[in-house]
């Protein structure tokens, strides 16, 4: 079974949050969103989970029972030990005794919280906290796991074991939809969903999106203080540039755009439509 | 330094409900208050037993106000009307005595009374064969304050940890994030509202017997009527009061607006709820407050039961509006924490589709 949002339209007042979003969400697969700050990717999710109502469009949701959320905010009670958390997680989705000492143990144990059982949750560091709110998701093994930037804010350490943790999930056969504003992290989904205010700018697998990017896009051979163009923007010491025609101004190599071109370029495009 | 006042001045202004705090809420307090803050007693309910009733009822002269004579009663029924509070003053005439029985709980009513049957005396004189008047107060016979006060505030306490804690126990839940996470689970908006509300309930019920037992301890203060009576005002006030604090938090951001809010609510119960000011003193104009506050309902409950050993009977009436109020107050919260827990709708329906395993919703 497929879930996932359908040409959603959601407004607050007369502002258009999302305007004809699809977000697909498949089984065994990992959906990340990604976009900047108020790009519509907390809206995205919570139409997703039904924290929002949308105004158009459909939506297709496991029941609650089913279903694993993390917001963006902490997602666990800090003033309640890491056991209490995954306790109050387990008699809410009502987990079987047995099954509960099981679940928790496993996802203790894969968190690396396995130690501080006992430790209030706000005295955790942010990286153990949101390793907890995702464990404390997960704990009822659902069919959809939503997660609203769960990696912002983390070392890299942390980031790299909720990701696997998020893999491990999808693994075992759970949709999983990830919210970020790292560009880099869109590469670990099945599926892409560029957002831009409110927009979907590109969508699909990393793959098709990197083919997808129109025109060519090139590396400033000397790197210099000045900026190419209009459209370039700068990568390290030095600079990237699009060419929508195709045509790279002299001294500029053509070369294979990776995610994080492909994002710019995709904002680029859609400023040029504007 | 000019900054900082611009600056203080914006923020002030993006916080309407600081702004009404500050300049509307001084003005209405003091009108309000003023108007009620009245401890000049006019009016004093008063019943006439005996044969002589008639005679006796036509004699007397304001503050005393003769609601009820009953020329072939005696004794027992006045005290049984003082007791349900049908009046604060019996005369009971037919004895080689005029038995003036007073209600000891109420003290500013027997205060005045006292004054008015002194004066009563001294201006008609002492007719000749007209029978000696004997006074009694019922109750409270030294007139101890502290025996009037303790059963209201006892609910003025409550009042506090209900409306207070409550409110700030959900509100903590929405800054934190967590009350997102409540709403996605598979939990019902009644069962977080009971489950939010049970532990408070708890603890207040703790505090209700420590504060009465304390009360009897320290202050001496009788229990005289039926302890299951009493529980069942306490419950429902309870209620109430919890309900408020879960309507106040469906109201505001964060804690401090909860504050705000909770203290407007409490406030007027101190002071509009017959705690302090007898509510028959009222001017008619804010009167009708204390007649919506849980608090005055609570007061004649805890009061007739501690002192006086009212009987539920003659107490339907303030149980029977403090039920209506935990019904009105819990039905508002209910309904608007459901909304918040289900923006998308599906929460407001029970019949969550719990047979099939998903749902599409399409707008």
């Amino acid at each position: 079974m497929t879930w996932g949002l359908t040409n959603v339209r959601v407004g607050f007042g007369h502002r258009i949050a999302l305007d004809g979003v699809t977000v697909p969400a498949g089984p065994a697969s990992v959906t990340v969103v990604v976009g900047g700050d108020g790009a519509g990717k907390s809206t995205c999710l919570k139409a997703l989970v039904g924290l929002v109502r949308p105004q158009e469009g459909s939506v297709r949701r496991p029941a609650r029972e089913r279903i694993g959320y993390v917001p963006a905010t902490a997602g666990l009670y800090a003033d309640l030990t890491v056991q209490q958390n995954l306790d109050f997680s387990a008699s809410a989705y009502r987990l079987p005794a047995g099954q509960r000492v099981q679940r928790e143990q496993q996802l203790l144990e894969r968190t690396g919280l396995a130690g501080v059982r006992r430790r209030l949750g706000g005295q955790l560091s942010g990286g153990m906290q949101r390793k907890l709110a995702a464990a404390l998701a997960l704990l009822h093994a659902p069919d959809l796991l939503v997660l609203d930037e769960p990696t912002t804010g983390v070392d890299p350490v942390s980031r790299v074991e909720l990701w696997r943790l998020i893999s491990a999930a999808a693994a075992q056969g759970t949709a999983v939809v990830v919210a970020t504003t790292y560009v880099n992290e869109a590469a670990r989904g099945a599926s892409v969903v560029l957002l831009e205010a409110g927009k979907v700018l590109a969508s699909g697998s990393p793959d098709a999106i990197l083919r997808g990017v129109p025109g060519v896009v090139g590396i400033a051979a000397r790197a210099g203080a000045v900026r190419p163009g209009p459209l370039s923007w700068r990568r390290g010491t030095g600079w990237r540039v699009w060419a929508p025609d195709g045509e790279l101004p002299a001294g500029v190599e053509r070369t294979a755009p990776d995610f994080d071109d492909a994002v710019v370029v995709a904002e680029l495009a859609a400023q040029a439509g504007r | 330094m000019w900054a900082m006042v611009a600056k203080e001045f914006r923020q002030l202004r993006r916080d309407r409900r600081t702004v009404a705090m500050m300049i509307v809420l001084p003005v209405v307090l003091l009108v309000v208050f003023g108007y009620a803050a009245n401890f000049d007693v006019h009016d004093i309910p008063t019943v006439v037993v005996g044969p002589g009733a008639r005679q006796a009822a036509a004699s007397l002269r304001p503050p005393f106000h003769v609601t009820d004579v009953v020329p072939d009663a005696g004794t027992a029924t006045a005290r049984s009307k003082l007791q349900d509070g049908q009046a604060v003053v019996a005369v009971v005439t037919g004895g080689t005595d005029v038995d003036v029985l007073l209600d000891g709980t109420q003290l500013f009513s027997v205060e005045t009374a006292e004054g008015a049957l002194a004066k009563l005396a001294a201006t008609r004189g002492a007719p000749q064969g007209a029978p000696p008047v004997r006074e009694q107060i019922l109750y409270n016979p030294k007139l101890t304050t502290s025996w009037v006060m303790v059963p209201g505030l006892a609910g003025l306490i409550l009042v506090f940890v209900g409306t207070l804690i409550t409110s700030l126990g959900v509100v903590r839940e929405r800054q934190t994030g967590t009350l997102e996470q409540l709403a996605v689970m598979p939990l019902r908006a009644r069962d977080v509202i009971a489950g939010k509300i049970a532990p408070y309930l708890m603890v207040a019920a703790v505090d209700l017997t420590a504060i009465v037992l304390i009360g009897m301890g320290l202050f001496g203060v009788p229990f005289t009527g039926n302890v299951a009576t009493f529980a069942l005002g306490a419950a429902l006030f309870l209620l109430v009061t919890l309900g408020m604090g879960v309507l106040i938090s469906t109201v505001s951001q964060n804690q401090g607006q909860a504050i705000q809010l909770a203290f407007m609510i409490m406030l007027p119960q101190v002071l509009l709820s017959g705690l302090i000011f007898p509510v028959t003193s009222m001017a008619p104009g804010v009167r009708w407050i204390s007649y919506v506050l849980p608090l005055t309902y609570f007061i004649q409950i805890s009061r007739g039961v501690m002192l006086k050993a009212t009987p539920i009977s003659a107490l339907w009436q303030p149980l029977g509006l403090l039920a209506l109020l935990a019904v009105v107050v819990l039905g508002l919260a209910i309904a608007r924490f459901r909304r918040e827990l289900a923006p998308s709708g599906r929460r407001g329906r029970d019949a969550e589709p719990r047979d099939r395993d998903s749902e599409a919703v399409a707008a």
